[in-house]
């Protein structure tokens, strides 16, 4: 019952927050500062794991898929499929949900228990829209742009093993990814990480917006955010690969 | 002018508010005062229209707040200005970007006329130079008058203060009382306080409202407060020592008048 609920309070607050803002000029404004909070700040830290997570697969593929039966390439290929089809999508968004996430319930929290929230509603101003659209259209927008970059860091991470180790050679790395390349595989990344970043901004700007009490409860709101998005990111990748590789 | 007639409100079967009936007039400085619990904060919520009454009537000018649509409520709010409890200042925005901020969202001003409206209200307030500090930069005092800055901004015909006083010192506290007191006859604002600090009722209180338990007990001016044979008034003010002896001084002053 409790779940329903939630569920119910998480749909009326979403109407509330997809509508057309009181000013438009604002939004745009603090849509441009959410990119830079919560998109450009993140980047460094998706480069830093893309890279090591492209070079480990390439090492973990490597030893594991040793066999004189299939062709030397296989190294390259399986670590491009896995950075183009879950990694650079659902696990980067995962991270994303504990970074991102927390950022945005912590923050929307602490302006609800010091009334800043009440001061905008007083003030005749949609909080909802005003506080929670500019996270969800800043990050919706900037996520392609860090699955790109996760995307391409992940297969130098994996170049800079062919390199730097006797593991596989260059050659047959690059030849691996060139092989039965999917251009889909691109455009499907991407599409689950739009869904993905708006069920993370909204989530935790649900968590946020909701919060009743203190620090603790902030806290809590912030914890329990992180949980439901990643379990939603998991369902919805179910739902998603289902829907548009099958 | 801000009239409430018989205004009820419940709290799962409890009555929070019992049919309360006062009038709040514009150039005063109206006190609303009682215990904590006395049901004080959930009254202004409703006369804000932050929680629904279940029975009254709470009418702006003639307007009652209950009947308006979503429309005019949002209209309405742009005729308010609140003062909360620990400010709520956004933590994001300087000093000056705050007080810009109901400019931004509700006029047509250009860039420079709100910087400049916004810099003339931080003056009102007697703060100079300041505007480029984030609100956690400046201390509670400064915090409250940049709030009241913010809430001048749009011109108000309504002011609330939620404990405007609290966490200040005494000189602070008689600043502010003093600053809301001239905004108010200034701008000919309704303005309602909601207090439990007695040195801000005999400051500002033009028109005292005290609540016990829900219920309108006693509504009168500052000047009537001290001599008052209401029993839970006398219980609610002469709760501290300085104020029994202002009260006795009080009397023998009257005694020796007589």
């Amino acid at each position: 019952m409790s779940a329903l609920n939630k569920v119910g309070e998480y749909t009326l607050l979403m109407q509330k927050v997809l509508t057309r803002p009181d000013r438009f000029r604002e939004t745009c404004k603090q849509i441009v500062r959410e990119m830079n909070n919560l998109g450009v700040s993140s980047i460094i830290i998706v480069l830093i794991i893309s890279f090591f997570i492209g070079a480990v697969i390439t090492i973990q593929i490597r030893l594991r898929v040793d066999n004189p039966m299939l062709p030397k390439y296989t190294t390259g290929l399986v670590t491009r499929d896995i950075l183009l089809l879950e990694f650079s999508s659902t696990i980067m968004c995962l991270l994303l949900a504990g970074k991102v996430g927390s950022n945005i319930a912590s923050e929307i929290g602490t302006m609800r228990i010091t009334e800043q929230i009440d001061a905008l509603d007083i003030m005749g101003v949609n909080s909802a829209n005003f506080l929670i659209l500019p996270k969800i259209v800043g990050l919706v927008l900037f996520s392609p742009i860090l699955v790109i970059f996760s995307m391409i860091i992940g297969i130098v991470g994996g170049y800079m093993v062919s390199i730097f180790t006797d593991l596989i050679t260059t050659d047959n790395y690059l030849y691996g990814l060139q092989t039965f390349f999917v251009p889909f595989y691109i455009k499907y990344s991407i599409i689950k990480t739009l869904v993905y970043s708006f069920l993370i901004a909204s989530i935790a700007g649900y968590y946020g917006y909701y919060v009743k009490g203190g620090s603790l409860e902030v806290g809590k709101a912030s914890t329990d955010s992180v949980v439901m998005s990643s379990i939603t990111i998991l369902i919805a990748d179910l739902v998603l690969t289902q829907l548009l590789l099958t | 002018m801000i009239e409430l007639k018989s205004v009820s409100k419940t709290f799962d079967d409890k009555e929070v508010l019992k049919s309360i009936s006062t009038s709040f007039l514009p150039g005063q400085t109206n006190l609303v005062i009682g215990q904590s619990g006395s049901g004080k904060t959930v009254l202004m919520k409703c006369i804000i229209g932050l929680m629904t009454p279940e029975k009254g009537e709470i009418n702006y000018d003639g307007r009652n707040l209950l009947n308006m649509n979503r429309q005019e409520t949002k209209m309405l709010r742009r005729e308010i200005g609140m003062l909360f409890q620990n400010s709520a200042l956004f933590d994001s925005l300087t000093v000056l970007e705050n007080v810009m901020f109901p400019l931004n969202m509700f006029s047509n001003m250009r860039y420079k006329e709100r910087a400049e409206r916004a810099l003339s209200c931080l003056d009102r307030v007697n703060l100079h130079d300041i505007g480029h500090l984030s609100p956690a930069e400046i201390s509670g005092g400064m915090k409250k008058r940049v709030a009241i800055a913010r809430a001048i901004t749009l011109k108000p015909k309504y002011l609330f203060c939620d404990e405007p006083n609290s966490g200040l010192d005494p000189k602070t506290s008689i600043v502010i009382d003093q600053l809301i007191k001239e905004i108010t006859q200034e701008y000919n604002i309704t303005t309602i306080i909601n207090t439990h600090d007695m040195n801000s009722v005999m400051e500002n209180g033009d028109n005292i409202v005290f609540i016990h338990e829900g219920k309108l007990e006693w509504n009168g001016s500052k000047d009537k407060i001290i001599t008052s044979s209401n029993k839970k008034l006398n219980d609610f003010i002469f709760a501290s020592n300085l104020f029994k002896k202002v009260k006795n001084i009080e009397i023998g002053l009257m005694e020796d008048e007589g």
